[in-house]
C-alpha cells in the first residue's frame, strides 16, 4: 500500500472510532441525565417541605404540618436489624463456600440456589416473611419482621459479594500462609477476612441501598402507612440502660410514607411525596458514597 | 537410576521411600527414593513438568488442601522418624516443623514486622518482647533488617521484590524449621537479587537444612551440595552436586546439563 491509501484507511477507521465514542456517551447520558432530572424534578417539587420541621414531625393530615420522622427513624431501625442478621449470616456463608467446603454436586447446588435467590421477586419474600415471621413465630408486624424480611432479601447479595471479594485473594497467599502452619481459621481470620473486607463491605452497603427502598415487602408484612408515635427508646436511663422493646414495635419506612403521600389527591401532599422521595435517594447515594470511600480506604494498602 | 553416593559421616535429615503422588489418576511422582543430608544444600533441577515442584510440596504436604491427591510410600524425617505422609500425622504439625518460600515472593499485605511475626502469633506466642526479639533475629539471618529496622511497621509491599523474597525467607525462619524447602526462589528476581538470595541459601545451611526446587543449572551448581536430576516424575540421578555436575552417571542427566536437552 502506498501511504497515501494507508492515511486514507486509517482516517476512516478513525471515523468509526469516533463514531463508537459518541455512541458510547449518548447510552451513558440516557442513563445519568434521566436519573438527573427525576432527582432534580423531586428536588424542586418538594424544596419548599424539606425544612428542620420536616425531619422531626410525624405524619399529620395537614400536609404542611406533615413530617418524617416516624419513617426515618422506622427505616433506621430496621435497617440495623437487616445489617445485623445480614451481615453475620451472609459473610459466614459465603467464607464457607470459599474456604471450607469442597466442590461437589451439593455446593453446585447450592450456588444455583444463591444465584436464583437473588432473582425472587421481593414481594414473594414479603409472602413468606408474612407465614413466617408475623404468624409462625409470632413476632407480629413489628420492626423485627421488617428487619428479618429484608435481610433474607440481601443475604444473596451479600453472599456473593463476599464470594468474589475472597476469591480475588491470590491463591498464594492462602498457601503462604498454610505453610506456617496456620489453620483454616487462622488463615480466615488473619487474611480471607482483612483482605477481603473492602469488597465485602461494598456488597452489604450496596445490599443495604437496596432494602432500604424496598417496599413491597414490608407492605406485605403489614407496616402501618400513618403512625405518630416513635418506637421506644433502645437506650433508656435506668438500669439495664439498654432496651430491646423497639424490635416489637410497629413502624413504618421511608418509601411507604411515601407512597402513602402520593397516593393522597391533595398537591400539598405531593410536594411531601417528593421531598420525602428527595430524602430516600439522598440516603441511598450517601450508602454508595460510603461504600466507595470505604473501597478505596481499605484498599490502599493491598495491590495484587 | 544412580543414587545416593555414599557420604555417610553426613546425618540425613528426611528420607525419601518409595514415594510415588498422584493428582487423581495422574501420576506425578514414580517411586523416588533418595536422602535429604542435614544441614546442606541439596537442589532439584529438572525440565519442566517434571515433577520437582510437587515433590518439593510433599515435604510440607502442600497438597493436601487440594482434593484428589495422594500419596504413597514415605518421607521420614529425622531424629523423631516421623513419616511426614503417614495419615496420622496432621499436616499442620509438618508445616510447622517445615518452613516453604514461594516461587513469587508473597508477603502478606500487612507491615513488615507482622509478616515475620505471623507464624509465631500462629503457634500462640503472645509475649511481645518474645515475638520482637524473634523478628529481629529471623530478620537479621535473612540479611534483612539493616534495610528494614527503621520501618517495621510499614507495609512490605514498599519493598523491592528481592527485599520481599528475603522477608518471605524471614518470615519461614522465625519460627526455626527444621528443614526450609524453596520452590524457585529466584524465578522472578533480576541478577543482583538472585544472588543476594544464593548468598543467603549459602550463609543459612549452618542453621537449617535445604532443599530448593531450581529450573537454573548455574544456581544449583553455585548453591547446593547435593543435586537430585528428575525427569518425568522419576528420579534419573541424584549425588554429589560437583560430580554430578561434572561427571555425570547418566545420559540423560548429561543431556540436559550439556543442554543438549531441555
Amino acid at each position: 500500500m502506498k501511504p497515501t491509501e494507508i492515511r486514507a484507511l486509517i482516517a476512516s477507521h478513525r471515523r468509526y472510532d469516533a463514531l463508537f465514542a459518541l455512541l458510547g456517551v449518548l447510552a451513558l447520558m440516557i442513563g445519568v441525565l434521566t436519573f438527573a432530572a427525576l432527582f432534580a424534578d423531586m428536588a424542586l417539587k418538594g424544596a419548599g417541605r424539606l425544612d428542620w420541621n420536616f425531619f422531626t414531625a410525624f405524619p399529620s393530615r395537614h400536609a404542611g404540618q406533615a413530617g418524617i420522622l416516624s419513617a426515618w427513624v422506622g427505616s433506621t431501625l430496621v435497617m440495623v436489624v437487616t445489617a445485623a442478621f445480614a451481615v453475620p449470616l451472609g459473610v459466614a456463608a459465603g467464607v464457607y463456600l470459599e474456604e471450607y467446603a469442597r466442590r461437589n454436586w451439593i455446593t453446585d447446588l447450592i450456588e444455583i440456589n444463591i444465584t436464583n435467590l437473588a432473582g425472587v421477586p421481593s414481594i414473594v419474600y414479603g409472602l413468606l416473611a408474612l407465614g413466617l415471621f408475623v404468624y409462625q413465630f409470632g413476632l407480629g408486624q413489628s420492626i423485627l419482621s421488617a428487619g428479618l424480611t429484608l435481610a433474607l432479601l440481601i443475604l444473596p447479595v451479600v453472599i456473593v459479594a463476599t464470594r468474589e471479594a475472597i476469591r480475588s485473594i491470590p491463591q498464594v497467599i492462602r498457601e503462604g500462609s498454610y505453610a506456617l502452619g496456620a489453620t483454616k481459621w487462622q488463615t480466615v481470620r488473619y487474611h480471607i477476612l482483612p483482605y477481603s473486607s473492602a469488597g465485602i463491605l461494598t456488597g452489604i452497603i450496596i445490599g443495604m441501598a437496596r432494602a432500604i427502598g424496598e417496599t413491597a415487602p414490608i407492605i406485605t408484612i403489614g407496616a402501618l402507612t400513618f403512625i405518630a408515635f416513635l418506637p421506644p427508646a433502645p437506650l433508656q436511663a435506668e438500669a439495664p440502660f439498654l432496651s430491646f422493646e423497639w424490635l416489637l414495635s410497629p413502624f413504618t419506612v421511608m418509601p411507604i410514607q411515601m407512597f402513602n403521600w402520593t397516593s393522597r389527591p391533595e398537591a400539598a401532599f405531593q410536594a411531601n411525596a417528593a421531598a420525602a422521595g428527595f430524602v430516600l435517594v439522598a440516603m441511598t447515594l450517601a450508602m454508595n458514597a460510603l461504600a466507595i470511600w470505604l473501597r478505596y480506604r481499605l484498599r490502599r494498602n493491598i495491590k495484587w | 537410576m544412580v543414587n545416593d553416593l555414599p557420604v555417610t559421616e553426613i546425618a540425613p535429615k528426611a528420607e525419601v521411600r518409595e514415594l510415588s503422588f498422584y493428582y487423581g489418576d495422574f501420576q506425578a511422582l514414580k517411586h523416588i527414593t533418595m536422602t535429604v543430608r542435614e544441614r546442606k544444600v541439596t537442589a532439584l533441577i529438572g525440565p519442566s513438568g517434571c515433577g520437582k515442584s510437587t515433590f518439593l510440596r510433599c515435604f510440607n504436604r502442600m497438597h493436601d488442601l487440594y482434593p484428589g491427591n495422594r500419596y504413597e510410600g514415605k518421607i521420614v524425617l529425622h531424629p523423631e522418624d516421623t513419616d511426614l505422609l503417614a495419615r496420622d500425622v496432621d499436616p499442620i504439625e509438618v508445616r510447622m516443623r517445615i518452613g516453604m518460600v514461594f516461587q513469587k515472593p508473597n508477603p502478606f499485605p500487612k507491615s513488615i514486622f507482622e509478616n515475620v511475626a505471623y507464624g509465631l502469633r500462629v503457634r500462640g506466642e503472645s509475649s511481645r518482647r518474645a515475638i520482637e526479639e524473634k523478628v529481629e533475629q529471623a530478620l537479621e539471618d535473612a540479611a534483612l533488617l539493616d534495610e528494614v529496622k527503621d520501618r517495621m511497621h510499614q507495609p512490605a509491599f514498599n519493598l523491592s521484590g528481592g527485599q520481599q523474597q528475603r522477608l518471605c525467607i524471614a518470615r519461614a525462619l522465625a519460627t526455626g524449621p527444621e528443614l526450609l524447602l524453596f520452590d524457585e526462589p529466584t524465578s522472578s528476581l533480576d541478577p543482583i537479587a538472585t544472588a543476594a538470595i544464593e548468598e543467603l541459601i549459602h550463609d543459612l545451611k549452618t542453621q537449617v537444612t535445604i532443599l530448593i526446587v531450581t529450573h537454573n543449572m548455574q544456581q544449583a551448581a553455585r548453591v547446593s551440595d547435593f543435586t537430585a536430576y528428575m525427569y518425568l516424575g522419576e528420579l534419573i540421578e541424584f549425588g554429589v552436586t560437583d560430580e554430578l555436575f561434572i561427571k555425570p552417571q547418566m545420559k540423560q542427566t548429561e543431556d540436559y546439563i550439556t543442554g543438549r536437552f531441555g
